[in-house]
């Protein structure tokens, strides 16, 4: 007996409602209402304990509720079809997500740190900037390219990041990502601090920079990246729940939860580790890439430490190891500085203290990660 | 290359391993008591310097301009405010968290670091823009050849090696340091023998930051010139060095001081490379350092427990 869907549909119905309002509303005011409403909303959900129901679908109807996310998703988009500024920030929010699948696997599963998310996606973006200017390599197969070099890129850091653990090994990818902003800001063949331009991306003779109608209805260009964001995402989330669920994530967990238990059991932890952290790596590669095709130009300071740091309270912000999580703190995390033009100034203030916060009174995030389903209809207590 | 030019660079080199090793040092002893690393050590360092920029600022209003009087009371309330910023942050921040995942306590350090700097920013008078810091020591230089040594980097350089004595003889020679020590190598058994272990901690947090704040006026005084993010570079370099010489020891916070400044000077100087690379350099080495010796040059001495 499964749960029922409907209060999960209810639930991304409301989101979906509640991000287009959030996008629409124009004036200070009207954004700040958008968001008390929903505050509001969530308290009351918790608790009426209508939020239960609704966690239940999530949990158990996946497959249907990603569907729904989709749908949610296609219907923002059809909303705003003609309007660059939502559909790029919705892009945004896709790339940011596919970067935090990947550090879902790499924390969430494996229980590695990596600070360095911002270089890896780095290295993705200035792989694609570098392809698309020098080579007549497909734009489809660069984003694989870029992921590539990101995954291998990160093999440098392998064999340090094996041998160390906890502040040592955080230490490590620290210390990589400083050197991988420093370096682009040096290199002057990288364009240096003034970063490089990209061309607009191609897939079979589609150009992606013009906007585009169907049946009369103009579309901005933007549609056509966050589609292809939406498709790599979809990818990165099957792959992502795949290895989770497989005896992988079922390994991966081991590995976390107590290396010395799991050794004695033989799982092999430096496999382990090796596989979650270069396909970690990967992800935020083509992530990256598709990054870097859709601003059209990217510069040293969009990888500081500081945005590794944004992509790691992500993940720990959403609850860790649960992409669901992620999603939705991606997306609170990426649009509500850019909407608060009031706040603007006081936005890291304000993003900073609203952290301190979470982790001080829910540390387990907002949407915490559930128990393992080991067997169907099993239910946890 | 000639021997004054070589010089010069070793004593900027000798400088810039003291302000590391004053922020290590922070970086190591909080980890040895509460077992967590407070990355907003190098921030409170910012916010240290500012408040004895403003203390010089204050001074200049009320028409107090000897220069000796204004370096003690700059050092004096940035050291003071920050010693009782740090007990504060350890009180109402660290020590809740003390069981809480790692991570979460990093990220939370890390956060109330951006706070910080971020309060420096938008509510100090212009923070956004660098400050000129006053070069309220005697500047006199005495020339050798191209070496040209100034009296200010002489006594800066002594006063940083005398609060690194000063903390090296308080852990080891005092009651007080008896204690941190005791706490730091067992919380429970230290307990039990009577040690007051909330006042320790406390007292441990708020001598290195006044550290850190002591560190932040010498690079204030040092480079005439400060500005609200200088703290961010300085604090994970401090951390990073604590990491290399391997934490909970203060030696090895001063080891990898020196070492991360040494490698930034032969990274400018000795290779073939051009200069702009020396922090690339570093962190690679670094990273190097962390492959060979994964718990840093001086070990801690710890074994698995199962």
């Amino acid at each position: 007996m499964s749960a029922p869907l409907w209060p999960g549909a209810l639930a991304a119905g409301l989101v979906t409602a509640l991000a287009i309002a959030f996008m629409w509303a124009e004036s200070e005011w009207e954004v700040v209402a958008v968001l008390a409403a929903a505050a509001v909303g969530a308290v009351l959900a918790r608790r009426t304990g209508w939020l239960a129901p609704a966690a239940r679908a999530f949990t158990e109807r996946e497959p249907a509720m990603l569907r729904l996310g989709i749908v949610g998703l296609f219907v923002f988009v059809g909303f705003f079809h003609d309007d660059h500024f939502p559909l790029l920030m919705a892009g945004t929010v896709l790339v940011y997500f596919l970067v935090c699948l990947g550090l879902t696997i790499q924390f969430g599963y494996a229980g590695m740190v990596n600070f360095a998310a911002a270089a890896f996606l780095g290295v993705g973006c200035y792989t694609a900037a570098v392809l698309t200017a020098h080579t007549a390599i497909p734009h489809l197969l660069v984003l694989a390219i870029g992921g590539a070099v990101a995954a291998l890129v990160g093999s440098i850091l392998i064999l340090p990041v094996l041998r160390t653990r906890g502040h040592y090994s955080a230490v490590v990818t620290i210390a990589f990502v400083l050197l991988f902003k420093t370096f682009l800001e040096v290199n002057d063949t990288l364009g240096g601090p003034q970063g490089l331009k990209l061309p607009s991306m191609q897939v079979l003779g589609w150009k992606f920079n013009q906007n585009f109608s169907v049946a009369g209805v103009e579309f901005s260009f933007y549609v056509s990246y966050v589609l292809v964001a939406l498709l790599l995402v979809i990818l990165g989330f099957a792959v992502t729940r795949r290895l989770e669920r497989s005896w992988i994530g079922l390994s991966l967990d081991a590995v976390r939860l107590d290396e010395t238990a799991a050794a004695c059991f033989g799982v092999h932890i430096a496999r382990w580790k090796i596989v979650a952290f270069t396909l970690g790596n990967f992800m935020a590669g083509v992530a990256g890439a598709l990054y870097a095709l859709m601003l059209g130009f990217i510069a040293p300071t969009n990888f500081t430490f500081g945005d590794s740091l944004i992509m790691v309270s992500i993940i720990l912000l959403g609850g860790i190891g649960n992409p669901w999580g992620a999603a939705l703190a991606a997306a609170i995390v990426v649009m509500l500085p850019e909407k608060l033009q009031l706040i603007q100034e006081y936005r890291f203030l304000l993003f900073a203290a609203l952290v301190i916060l979470v982790l001080l009174y829910r540390p387990g995030g907002l949407l915490p990660r559930r128990l393992r389903v080991y067997l169907p209809g099993w239910k946890p207590r | 290359m000639d021997a004054g030019l070589l010089a010069q660079f070793v004593a900027n080199g000798l400088m810039l391993g003291m302000m590391y090793a004053l922020v290590a040092v922070g970086f190591t002893l909080f980890f040895g008591v509460l077992d967590v690393i407070k990355f907003s050590h190098g921030d409170v360092l910012t916010v240290g310097t500012f408040a004895g920029f403003s203390t010089y600022l204050g001074l200049q209003a009320l028409g107090a301009a000897n220069p000796w009087l204004q370096v003690l009371a700059v050092l004096l309330v940035a050291t003071g405010s920050m010693a009782i910023l740090g007990a504060l942050i350890a009180k109402y921040l660290v020590m809740p968290l003390k069981s809480a995942p790692p991570l979460n306590i990093l990220l939370v350090t890390l956060m109330l670091g951006t706070v910080l700097r971020e309060c420096v920013r938008l509510f100090f008078p212009d923070g956004a823009n660098p400050k000129r810091f006053p070069r309220l020591l005697p500047d006199d230089a005495m020339a050798l050849g191209s070496f040209n040594l100034r009296l200010d980097s002489v006594l800066l350089f002594l006063a940083g090696l005398a609060v690194i004595v000063a903390i090296h003889v308080l852990i080891n020679r005092t009651k007080l340091g008896l204690a941190i020590r005791a706490v730091a190598q067992d919380e429970e058994t230290a307990k039990t023998m009577g040690i007051n272990f909330t006042l320790i901690v406390l007292v441990t947090f708020a001598v290195g930051s006044a550290a850190a704040a002591f560190a932040g006026v010498m690079n204030g005084l040092y480079y005439s010139e400060i500005n609200f993010g200088m703290g961010l570079l300085l604090g994970v370099i401090g951390f990073s060095a604590a990491i290399v010489g391997g934490l909970g020891n203060i030696y090895g916070a001063i080891l990898g001081g020196f070492l991360f400044a040494a490698l930034q000077t032969v990274g400018a100087v000795a290779l073939p490379f051009a200069s702009a690379y020396k922090d690339v350099f570093a962190f690679a080495v670094v990273i190097a350092i962390m492959a060979w010796r994964p718990t840093g040059l001086i070990a801690e001495k710890t074994s698995e427990r199962v």
